[in-house]
């Protein structure tokens, strides 16, 4: 039976950690998560790893196999050259927790500060009617699996220290599918531009490489709502036709003609 | 609404410095064959445009073919003759690419390294980033005025390739040069049609395309936006090249070293 070479980052908060090689017996269809697995039941049963549904839809297994973010229950062993050592080490843009677990609390704390969806009031929801053109724009956006494997490899996220905080790409995605929502009647231009920070992504699109479920996250999100903020603060004939018009706010469906602010 | 500030995100433990990554894969061709096609294009382009006119006085126009970097001509009176008449064009082409989506990922990272490659290190840490908040990259927003000029040399350049359909006799000829003018009008009307501000000003603004027969006008061209947008990065290096490509092929025939292979009718 053919063996795979892991090398896992094994380490805990104050220490710099180091990669520890494991001889992994490989069989057919196993994927990079069963293989830490087999670590864990085999040869170090402390081994730290967050898991739960093996099928690629919760999102908890993320972490960088040979450099690049992916979920470990979603990579085969098979795309690597056999002898090759698999190096798999936790999602770097995240406080350490223990070996592969890192704490993402901090990006609960970005969503819970999105303005959330906001119907019309003088439409119960029952009377909702919408055709699937409106719909499926946001459906899109609908698949993320909040994986975080977008914010780890933001390189805003990653590497630097911003003059005001980011909230990242999964929480852009999110504000889209807000925003471009037929039903909602919120604002969240402003939410974007200076609490969410959308101007520090420079659409280097690594966010829409790794993504898993394979959203188009900066051609469908990120630039949409970095032309509605330009709409909004940087497109002198906008501003003086909205002025013109004697209409600040035009976005859901209390718009006549469906635009957006 | 109340809503309170993002906080700051705690620090990870990524690797900083220049390159520092854990990948194995090359990830740094793409980048490289990107800044050395971008560098050698905009060089000749800038060259030929700008210095070369001035300075050596060749033609950039010859038979019928006008060269693409000095269309719609223009030729005033109180032009010096040390300045090129592209100058006073292709400032247009320059804003809509610089401040393109597309070229802006690309060259962010074969320029600036911000990042170099997806989870790769960058030489610099930076405590105080603002990149797109603050000038002068915030100047990126202007993007779709640039894409509204762009429309305007594009017209010019679809005139062009239909005047290039006949030498300077008046005779009707299918040459390798109109060819190529064709094609390059075609590969950047392209590029323009795949603007992602076009595809936004057409109907992405829109929050609900079923609403009025307006907002579905304005649906169907937001899917054929897209339809172009898709593959936004290919139509912008085949315009790009093949501007170069045309402009170097008038230049050549102006100069003498190549003649143009054409049915004359």
């Amino acid at each position: 039976m053919p063996e795979a070479q892991l090398r896992v980052f094994r380490g805990s908060p104050g220490s710099s950690g180091r990669l520890v090689d494991y001889d992994v017996p490989v069989e057919e269809g196993m994927v990079v998560l069963d293989a830490l697995h087999w670590v864990q039941a085999h040869l170090a049963p402390d081994l730290a790893v967050r898991w739960n549904c093996k099928a690629a839809k919760c999102g908890s297994c993320g972490a960088e196999v040979n450099g690049r973010p992916r979920l470990t229950c979603k990579t085969r062993l098979s795309d690597f050259a056999e002898g090759e050592p698999i190096t798999v080490e936790p999602m770097r843009a995240f406080p350490l927790v223990k070996d592969l677990v890192v704490d993402v609390s901090w990006n609960y704390e970005v969503n819970r500060r999105i303005p959330p969806f906001q119907p019309p009031p003088d439409r119960p929801q029952e009377t909702w009617r919408w055709q699937q053109e409106d719909i499926e724009r946001v459906q899109e956006f609908r698949k993320c699996i909040e994986c975080f494997l977008c914010q780890d490899v933001c390189h805003v996220l990653r590497n630097h220290e911003t003059e005001r905080p980011f909230m990242g790409p999964r929480f852009l995605v999110r504000a889209a599918g807000l925003e471009m929502h037929p039903m909602d009647t919120a604002d969240r231009t402003s939410h974007l531009k200076d609490e969410g920070g959308i101007g520090f992504c420079n659409i280097t699109k690594c966010c829409t490489e790794v993504c898993p479920e394979h959203i188009k996250i900066t051609d469908n999100a990120i630039i949409p709502l970095k032309e509605r903020v330009a709409d909004r603060y940087y497109d002198p004939i906008q501003i003086a036709w909205r002025k013109l018009r004697g209409r600040g706010s035009e976005t859901g469906p209390a718009a006549d003609d469906g635009n957006a602010p | 609404m109340a809503v309170t500030e993002v906080p700051a995100k705690p620090v990870g433990t990524a690797r900083q410095g220049l390159g520092q990554t854990s990948r194995r894969d090359a990830w740094w061709v793409a980048p490289g064959v990107q800044a050395t096609v971008f560098t050698i294009c905009a060089t000749y382009l800038f060259v030929s445009g700008i210095l070369w006119t001035p300075i050596f006085g060749t033609a950039y126009e010859v038979d019928g073919y006008l060269s693409p970097l000095f269309s719609p001509l223009i030729t005033p009176d109180w032009l010096p003759s040390w300045i090129s008449p592209g100058l006073l064009i292709l400032w247009i082409p320059l804003g809509f690419r610089a401040t393109c989506f597309y070229y802006r990922k690309a060259y962010y990272r074969f320029y600036f390294a911000d990042p170099p490659g997806c989870a790769v290190g960058e030489p610099k840490v930076h405590r105080w980033y603002r990149m797109e908040t603050a000038l002068p990259f915030i100047l990126q927003n202007v993007h779709r005025y640039f894409l509204y000029l762009a429309f305007i040399p594009l017209f010019f350049l679809w005139v062009d390739a239909a005047i290039g359909l006949r030498d300077h006799e008046g005779h009707l000829r299918f040459g390798l040069g109109g060819a190529l003018l064709f094609v390059n009008a075609a590969l950047l009307t392209g590029y323009s049609l795949s603007c992602h501000s076009l595809r936004h000003l057409l109907g992405g603004r829109l929050d609900c395309f079923s609403c009025t027969a307006r907002a579905r006008a304005r649906h169907t061209a937001w899917r054929a936006a897209t339809w172009f947008n898709v593959k936004h990065m290919e139509w912008a290096w085949a315009s790009l090249i093949s501007v170069t490509a045309t402009d170097l092929y008038i230049r050549l025939l102006a100069l003498g070293v190549i003649g143009d292979p054409a049915i004359r009718l």
